[in-house]
């Protein structure tokens, strides 16, 4: 399914078009910075009403990842929704959806610094959790290593082939994954405060109807 | 006509020590200063605007009156403070009680404050400033002595949604001040009762008068020893003659079409610059102590020649000029019209003006221009009815000055010539939207921006919110730009766009206004520069308006083609023309051109369809998405007035399928969901409307994922609400704007399927240029999938990275 695979620590892991990430071997989708019910927040904080099917159209997308991939274990890697409130005011409808994907699957919410505390959803609540000899956090920590995480929303254009599309960006130590939710923007990943988080030796992978592998240039 | 009164002292004697004698449109606008609405139709330098103050001055030469009297509004801040000076100087020296004040976005925010507590008796804005004025809770005790409002340049205002900003802040002041009367002071037009439903209170009546046009305007095409080069719009071929015309005239005005090239012209004239003329810049990206030093040397008789764009379109006073000289192809006679009226304000004094063409084929477009010109043959296009995005913009504007009544607010905006039309349902949809939003599948209950209370009346849910729409008022769509500023000091030179400064890395320069800067850093969305200039300049990029050469231009080029030579034209221009007859063939009106032809290790094809920049543009999304479908790998593809060139990994063999008329329809329609053009209209309408903003109240930062892309939004509504107002605007604007598809109807009727198709080892005479044009523009497909894989492997491979 235009997946690219890449090692991290002893994991095999495989990067989804759609931004996803894939451990076949424990079953486990991991998708980062959903920023589910963005459009609430900015209606009670702006007074401007986007169009409000942000919520639907990642859960959408989420739930044929799960189906293409089978996979028993979600990881929502933090900024799962866009702020505590803004998780209060999903619909019935979009709380059912959220329910049926996690039927029958291990559902872990990461915490991070739009949704710190834990949402009145099922699954569990961390900070951090270990799978498979992988660290799972919201925000990258210096000095760590096997560690997967989202945080910065990064995005990448390769030169002289049209625009910058979200993108993982991972070295022999750490992966951080795009943006999952539909209204989030990014931060190329050459800008000094996400490469400056890798080695020389770094590698971006390109969403969207195919992943695509590249070199990362250094500093 | 009514009998014209004399004038009463001390008019009479202040003519009279100047030695004037009252025009006889003057005294016509005087004796029917009464008129609820008038039009005033006449060449740059016959006394318009006096025309239009007359009347208001000797309303107020007794001092009498109360507050505001007369609101002047001009498309241009500079034209603003121009007609300030002006006018103050015939109320000085006859000693009228008359304040008069000028108020844009340049006016400081205490005198601006102090405008509205205490309002001068004539007040001079734009549109913009005017409907920021209207949004305040005290405008109706500001506007309520208001007698008249003269719109100035109002046949440049209709054009944009600038002039339907204005009419509806129209229709609220009329609320606001029931006597007020009307005034539009134009240039030459191709439809004045156009022009006069737009500014009238509708279904008022509106007297169109006209003043003496003035005698012939003389007008040639420059010629120049070096021959013009291919492509490119720079005409730095033509500095030396440039040079010596500005010699041999008192004030010359250089006009180009955009910002960039007026740039690269002034940097290219000052080097050539031997005897040190004295020569200034002016275009709308300068800062505006730049702009302010230009327009005060200018009018104080200091400069020889300014080189200038269309901030300097319309009629500031700049006296003594008395040539006016066209860089590029004017693109459109009515406008190549009025700039060369802006040679010579001595009334019946004919205007000179020349054309120089930047390019080999802007030579044919310009002795096409001149046949049209001497023919008074002029062009533009009927503007649909008034678009709903201002609406939109309005509705919360209206919100902004207090809780307002639905019933009364549509039956005030259908008093607009615009939306005269308007139904009671497309008056609710856009009540609705600025309410909640307008969703279908999912309704915001507790954030809404606009209450309906249980008295009936509409108000903004949190007051708060007023500031915002106010900072975001306006329609013009600029991209966003970053300011310029020299290291170490505060002097702010000017913008570019934020695209552009993205591009630059320390040590790159750029031009800005006139000078080579250097790229040192960018901080807090400031480009800081510093004069070491080492390095040739890369140009910055500046938006402006492209304009798309008329469809009666278009024509007259066609006809052209058709002769067997070409004695008005200069020896190399039809030289070059009589070897692609020879080589390929001339396009024709009646038949597409088409050329394919390998080049570069690409697959090429050129086609010559003659609709306009904007049609041409549409032309390409739209062909190109067809023969990705058959299989022919399109990559990216130019266009030009003239003609799209498509390059791609396959040859053009069969093309007759891809022109066919409901092919064409059929593709339009499903191709218009997902198009780039599409997408840049809806953000353009979205932000009018109020979905976007474009100013936020704490200052932007360069900061990370703060913004998402409107792309994203268009996509999402495409998908769950494909009835949205927005994408019903969206479609509604592209059609006559950017996708103009208007024009690919024009040309699908005038060629009826008639395609040839020419096959060619080599690139034509007349496709060589497209080569060397900017904006091209990628094809998101198989073919560019390919590519990115490919260019992947290849960086991967070169890295020694296999993976």
């Amino acid at each position: 399914m235009n997946a690219c695979s890449f090692t991290l620590g002893t994991a095999r892991l495989c990067a989804l078009p759609s931004g996803a990430l894939f451990d076949a071997a424990e079953g486990l989708l991991c998708v980062s910075d959903l920023h589910l019910a963005k459009s609430d927040r900015v209606a009670r904080r702006q007074g401007i009403m986007l169009p409000p099917y942000e919520t639907v159209e990642t859960l959408d997308r989420l739930a044929s990842d799960l189906t293409a991939t089978g996979a028993r274990r979600v990881i929502c890697l933090g900024d799962s929704f866009d702020d505590p409130a803004a998780a209060d005011s999903l619909t019935g409808a979009e709380r059912d959806t959220i329910l049926r994907l996690q039927a029958g699957r291990d559902w872990i919410w990461i915490a991070g610094n739009h949704d710190p505390g834990p949402v009145d959803l099922g699954g569990s609540h961390r900070a951090e959790v270990i799978i498979g000899g992988l660290t799972y956090r919201h925000e990258t920590l210096a000095g760590s290593t096997n560690e997967v995480s989202g945080h910065y929303h990064p995005k990448f254009a390769l030169p002289g082939a049209g625009r910058a599309r979200p993108c993982f960006v991972f070295d022999a130590a750490r992966v951080i994954l795009p943006a999952y939710g539909a209204y989030t923007g990014g931060l190329s990943a050459a800008a000094p405060a996400l490469r400056h988080r890798f080695g020389p030796k770094a590698f971006v992978i390109l969403t969207g109807r195919c992943a695509i592998l590249a070199p990362l240039p250094g500093v | 006509m009514p009998e014209p009164a004399p004038l009463p002292d001390p008019f009479a004697r202040w003519f009279a020590t100047r030695g004037w004698t009252i025009h006889p449109h003057q005294a016509e606008m005087l004796a029917r200063a009464t008129d609820p609405a008038l039009l005033l139709i006449a060449p740059t330098g016959g006394g318009k605007t006096l025309a239009g103050f007359l009347p208001s001055l000797l309303e107020l030469a007794d001092g009498s009156h109360k507050g505001l009297h007369t609101l002047f509004v001009s498309p241009l801040k500079a034209l603003a403070a121009d007609i300030r000076r002006n006018l103050t100087t015939p109320v000085t020296e006859m000693g009228l009680p008359i304040r008069i004040e000028d108020r844009t976005g340049d006016t400081s925010y205490t005198t601006k404050r102090r405008q509205r507590a205490d309002p001068p008796h004539i007040l001079l804005t734009t549109p913009e400033s005017l409907a920021l004025l209207t949004s305040y809770e005290d405008a109706p005790r500001i506007f309520a002595g208001l007698q008249r409002v003269i719109v100035d340049e109002i046949h440049a205002l209709a054009e944009s949604k600038r002039g339907d900003q204005l009419f509806l802040a129209l229709s609220r002041l009329q609320t606001l001040a029931p006597g007020l009367r009307r005034v539009g002071l134009s240039a030459t037009v191709e439809d004045p009762p156009a022009l006069a439903r737009l500014l009238a209170r509708h279904p008022d009546p509106c007297p169109i008068l006209q003043a003496d046009p003035g005698p012939e305007p003389d007008i040639s095409m420059l010629v120049t020893e070096e021959l013009p080069p291919w492509s490119g719009g720079g005409a730095a071929h033509a500095i030396p003659a440039v040079l010596e015309q500005v010699k041999r005239h008192r004030t010359t005005l250089i006009f180009h079409n955009t910002r960039a090239q007026a740039e690269i012209f002034f940097h290219n004239l000052w080097l050539a610059n031997d005897d040190s003329l004295p020569i200034g810049i002016h275009h709308g990206s300068l800062s505006r102590d730049q702009r302010e030093a230009v327009e005060a040397a200018m009018v104080a008789g200091n400069l020889r020649a300014i080189v200038c764009t269309g901030s300097l379109d319309l009629g500031i006073d700049w006296g003594d000029v008395d040539l006016v000289i066209q860089i590029g192809a004017p693109k459109n006679v009515k406008r190549l019209i009025q700039r060369i009226g802006r040679a010579n304000h001595r009334y019946n004094a004919p205007s000179k003006a020349l054309l120089v063409p930047a390019n080999r084929f802007e030579v044919v477009e310009c002795v096409a221009a001149l046949q049209a010109a001497r023919a008074h043959d002029l062009d533009g296009d009927p503007r649909g009815p008034g678009p709903r995005d201002v609406l939109c913009q309005h509705i919360l504007i209206t919100a902004c000055a207090g809780p307002f009544d639905a019933d009364t607010l549509f039956a005030e905006i259908r008093t607009t010539g615009a939306y005269a039309d308007l139904t009671r349902p497309q008056f609710d949809d856009c009540l609705t939207f600025c309410a909640t939003g307008g969703y279908a599948l999912r309704a915001y209950d507790r954030w809404q921006r606009l209450l309906h209370r249980p008295d009936g009346l509409w108000q903004l849910r949190d007051p708060r919110a007023a500031q915002r729409i106010r900072m975001n008022i306006g329609t013009i769509q600029d991209t966003d730009t970053v300011k310029v500023r020299m290291r170490g000091s505060f002097q702010h030179l000017g913008e570019v766009e934020e695209a552009f400064a993205a591009t630059l890395t320390p040590g790159d320069t750029f031009l800005m206004g006139g000078q080579i800067v250097r790229y040192e850093s960018l901080r807090e969305m400031t480009v800081e520069v510093s004069r070491r200039a080492d390095k040739p300049p890369k140009i910055a990029t500046f938006m402006g308006t492209k304009f798309a050469t008329s469809t009666q231009l278009s024509a007259h080029i066609l006809q052209m083609f058709r002769q067997d030579d070409w004695p008005d034209l200069p020896r190399h221009t039809a030289d070059w023309l009589a070897l692609q007859r020879e080589v390929s063939k001339l396009p024709e009106a009646d038949r597409i051109l088409i050329e394919s032809f390998p080049h570069d290790g690409r697959e090429h094809a050129c086609i010559y369809g003659f609709a306009g920049r904007n049609a041409q543009q549409t032309l390409g999304l739209l062909l190109t998405q067809r023969m990705e479908a058959l299989g022919l790998e399109p990559l990216g593809f130019v266009s030009t007035d003239y003609a799209t060139l498509i390059w791609g990994l396959q040859p053009l063999t069969d093309p007759a399928p891809l022109f066919e008329a409901e092919n064409l329809r059929e593709g339009f329609e499903t191709w218009l969901k997902g198009n780039a053009v599409m997408k840049r209209t809806f953000r353009a309408s979205a932000t009018i409307a109020g979905l976007i903003e474009r100013n936020l109240p704490q200052a932007r930062k360069s900061g990370r994922q703060a913004t998402f892309s409107s792309d994203i939004l268009y996509d999402t509504l495409a998908k769950y609400d494909p009835d949205h107002l927005m994408l019903q605007v969206t479609r509604e604007e592209a059609l006559r704007g950017l996708v103009d598809f208007g024009r690919i109807e024009e040309m699908i009727a005038r060629t009826r399927g008639r395609v040839d198709l020419v096959r060619l080892t080599r690139v034509t005479p007349l496709a060589a240029p497209l080569f060397l044009e900017a904006g091209k523009v990628p094809v998101a497909g198989e073919g560019r999938e390919r590519l990115v894989a490919e260019t992947a492997a290849r960086l991967l491979q070169e890295a020694g990275l296999a993976p």
